[in-house]
Order: C-alpha cells, then structure tokens, then sequence
C-alpha cells in the first residue's frame, strides 16, 4: 500500500484545499495520471499520482484543506517485476514526469453516446479521464465528470459560506512574499552578468522562421532556455536544491520559466528534461506552459520540480536583471533586452544585437569561478544556434 | 472565411482572438491605429499565438518579417482587407 499525500508544489506552499478527485475508489491509476485537483494560493493544480495501482481509499473529501505531507488516498500499488519498491511520499510525485514529455496530440477515443452527453451537460472533454479500453471515453466517465464538477461548485460555495474570501492575488502575493523573503534571509546570493553577441543567434533564427510555417516557429526564448540547460552539463552543481544543510545535485534539469500572469504575480513551472528536448519539441511545450499556467491548469510536478529559474524581463525593456533565487533551487538566470551596441567584431566595430544575462547564484554551493563558466558556456552555446 | 472580407467582419474576427489571449482587457478602448502588443502587454509569445489565430481564422501565411503590418487593428484590416 501507498500514501498518496499532499504534495508540496513549491516552498511557499503549506497546505492544499482539495478541490476534487478525478478517481474512485477501486479506479486504477497509473504513475502520471491525473488523480486529484488541488487549489494552491497560486492556482488549481492537477496532481499527478507517484505510482501505478488501484484506489483503495479516498482519506480526504473535496474542500478540505489539507497540510503539505498528509495522505489523502491509500493506493494499492502494483509493483513491477522488477525495481526497487516506490516510496509513498509527496516527493515522490515529482517522479511522474520523468519520462520526457510527449509532443504528440493524443487522439480523443470517444463514443458518440458519451460525445452527445457531454455536449448536453456542457463538460470540456479535455478534462474527463477516460476508463474505458485503452482509455476510451464512455458515458460513465461523463457522468463521472458532471458529478465532479457538481462536487467542486459545492465546494467553492462551502468555502464562501465560511467566510474564506476568494482573493487569489492578495494569496498569490502572500506565497510569493514569503518564498523570496525566505530565500533573502536564508540564501547568500551573488550575482555575475556578462553580454552576449547575439548576432548569429538572431540571423540563425531568422533564416529558419522564413522556412517554417507560422505554427512552427521559434521564439529566441527557446534558444536562451536550451543554452541554459545544455551549459548545466558543464557546471551541474547549479542544478540542485538546497536540503537541510547542504546542496542535493539534480540528474536531470527542468528549467523552471518565469511567466507572469495577466492579473498580476508569476509561476515558474518546469519544462521537463530541457536539455534533452529538440527546439521545436521545447517551444511547442513553452507554449502549452504558458497558455496552462495563465488559464490556471499547471502540473503538480511543474511546479515541484523546476532545479533552476530562467527569467526574461527584455520585453518589458529591463537590459539587465537581478533575480531571487526560488528555493530551493540554488540558482536563477535573468535576461534582459536585446539591444543594438557597438561591438568589436576581427577588429572592426560594428552595431550588433547583445543581451545582458545574469546568474543569481547560492554563495553555500557554488562560487563565482564556477558562475562564470556557467555564463561563459551560456555565450558558447548561443553562437552555435544550430547545435542546440 | 469567405472571400471578400469587409473591415467590419476583419475587426470582429481580430477582436475575438485579442478577447481569446488577453480575456481580462478592456478591448473597447483599444485605439485602432495603435501597437496593441503596448496597449494589450502582449508579449512575443501571445503575439505568435495571435499570428497563429490569423493563420487559421484567415487562411493567410505571415512571414515573420510583416509582423509589424499586423501590429495594430487597423494594420490588420489594411492586410486582411487587401488579401481576400
């Protein structure tokens, strides 16, 4: 038997409200699946389950408010031949997303009597688990839906009624004052910048937009986001997190992306497996991130297991930033601005695109010899666009 | 879309995509001839989410370099208008 507990989705995190189960007891689960919604100060968050197994009991109702690390469902596991035994804890739903993420569409398997019922009662079929084979959509799993849904407008009413005021961005505010209050008190930042030539990178991506139609082109973010992760090859103690009282090195590197939300605050969910991702596979997953976290229908795994934050401010006309470390990764990468400057290229000046990136970075771990490689990897790697 | 588009169904078209990437703007207010990536805070991302939404809503290719004619709601009907 597992414990599938609260998991925490980020240090400013101490408690989750339950908002549903998208299982029942005796439903199957499988690791990754979706098993639960959980309402965060930041957003609702689907959770994801740590095992495969089946539903042996539902500990916790929708609308309660649950801390970080109490179980909420027994899960009967099905272990598999071989491997060691899946440890039942909340960190261990982080492991769901191990595999790198699938970029392929999923095609919708539906029967038509579960299709006109959904239309009936007005159900998103992106948001209903099918149980069927191989994981048809039957009018059951509709029903399921409905009831669901019926369950969670209970549940906010509930939460109203006690008088808990739905105020998201003073919330959102909250979770964010405490998580970089705590990383100023705790964490010794430092922080290096360096200008980065960006010519070839631009005219690199300029040629390969004009090949490619306008649902598959790049954004230069892309090509920051993939030299990060690739230079955290050559300095991997960048990519860790803080426990107790010394630094936990990361296999492997999801970026966590700072994306601001149109009400005001931000999130950095992670792109999975970043440096294992081929440009296009990793913009088609930015833009799934950035479309899920502003409509609020993040991971839970997105949100627990970014090891280091990239943040690009350039578009708001900041040229060079100074970021906070999110703990309890131990480092942050800023961008600013791409610019035109006089540069010196084989002795000849020249006016060429530069960005300013910076690297705020846990003194505890690393020191400045060893961020200065890091952002010199970074330049390297930004001018051989075509091997990233 | 049909053939021979008038400014009115270009404009309709183009603000419902705005009121799809941006729901929380005031779109009433935008003025016509201005950038709305300032008047929306648009970033690069929902700008090519916007291109996109023209690609598939008007069947028209844009190549990267005239995202600028594509900037503003009266640049997206002078475009649009033109095309069809």
């Amino acid at each position: 038997m597992a414990e599938f507990v609260m998991p925490s989705l980020g240090a400013d995190m101490n408690a989750g409200t339950l908002i549903e189960w998208r299982k029942r007891v005796g439903d199957r689960v499988t690791k990754g699946e979706i098993i639960a919604v959980v309402d965060t100060d930041k957003a609702a968050i689907e959770i994801e389950s740590f095992t495969t197994g089946v539903i042996e009991q539902l500990l916790v109702q929708p609308g309660a408010k649950v801390p970080v690390g109490t179980a909420m469902a027994i899960i009967r596991e099905e272990r598999p031949a071989r491997g060691p035994r899946t440890e039942a804890r909340g960190e261990e739903i982080t492991s769901a997303a191990q595999t790198p993420p699938s970029v392929e569409p999923t095609r919708l398997r539906i029967s038509p009597a579960a299709k006109q019922l959904a239309a009936d009662l007005g159900i998103d079929l992106s948001t209903v688990q099918g149980t069927g084979p191989g994981g048809a959509i039957g009018r059951e799993d509709i029903l399921r839906a409905a009831e669901a849904r019926s369950m969670r407008v209970k549940a906010e009413e509930a939460a109203l009624q006690a008088g808990e005021t739905v105020d998201r961005q003073a919330r959102m505010r909250q979770a964010i004052a405490a998580a970089m209050t705590r990383s100023k008190r705790e964490i010794p930042h430092y922080y290096l910048s360096t200008t980065i030539d960006m010519g070839r990178a631009l005219a690199w991506l300029s040629e390969e937009n004009r090949k490619r139609p306008v649902t598959d082109r790049f954004l230069y973010g892309v090509l920051l986001l993939k030299a990060v992760a690739l230079a955290l090859h050559q300095v991997p103690e960048l990519n860790a997190v803080w426990k107790g009282d010394t630094a936990v090195p990361r296999q492997d590197i999801h970026v966590g992306v700072a994306i601001s939300l149109r009400q005001g605050g931000l999130v950095a969910p992670a792109l999975h497996h970043t440096d294992r991702q081929s440009l296009s596979e990793l913009m088609r997953n930015l833009q799934d991130l950035v479309v899920r976290a502003r409509a609020g229908t993040l991971r839970g795994s997105e949100l627990s297991d970014p090891t280091i934050t990239v943040t690009s401010l350039g578009e708001q006309g900041v040229e060079t930033v100074f970021g906070v470390i999110y703990p309890p990764q131990v480092a942050l990468v800023g961008f600013g601005k791409i610019v035109e400057r006089p540069w010196i290229v084989n002795g000849q000046v020249q006016a060429r695109p530069v960005l300013t990136a910076t690297l705020s970075a846990d003194h505890r771990v690393t020191d400045g010899h060893r961020g200065g490689l890091f952002l010199t990897a970074i330049d390297r790697l930004l001018q051989e666009p075509d091997r990233l | 879309m049909s053939a021979g588009l008038t400014a009115e169904e270009v404009k309709s078209a183009v603000l419902r995509i705005l009121g799809d990437i941006a729901p929380e703007a005031d779109l009433k207010s935008l003025s016509p001839d201005a950038n709305f990536r300032d008047q929306l805070d648009l970033d690069s991302m929902d700008f090519l989410n916007f291109v996109i939404a023209l690609h598939k809503t008007f069947r028209v290719e844009v190549p990267e370099a005239d995202y600028p004619k594509y900037a503003s709601l009266n640049g997206c009907i002078e475009q649009l208008t033109a095309r069809h």
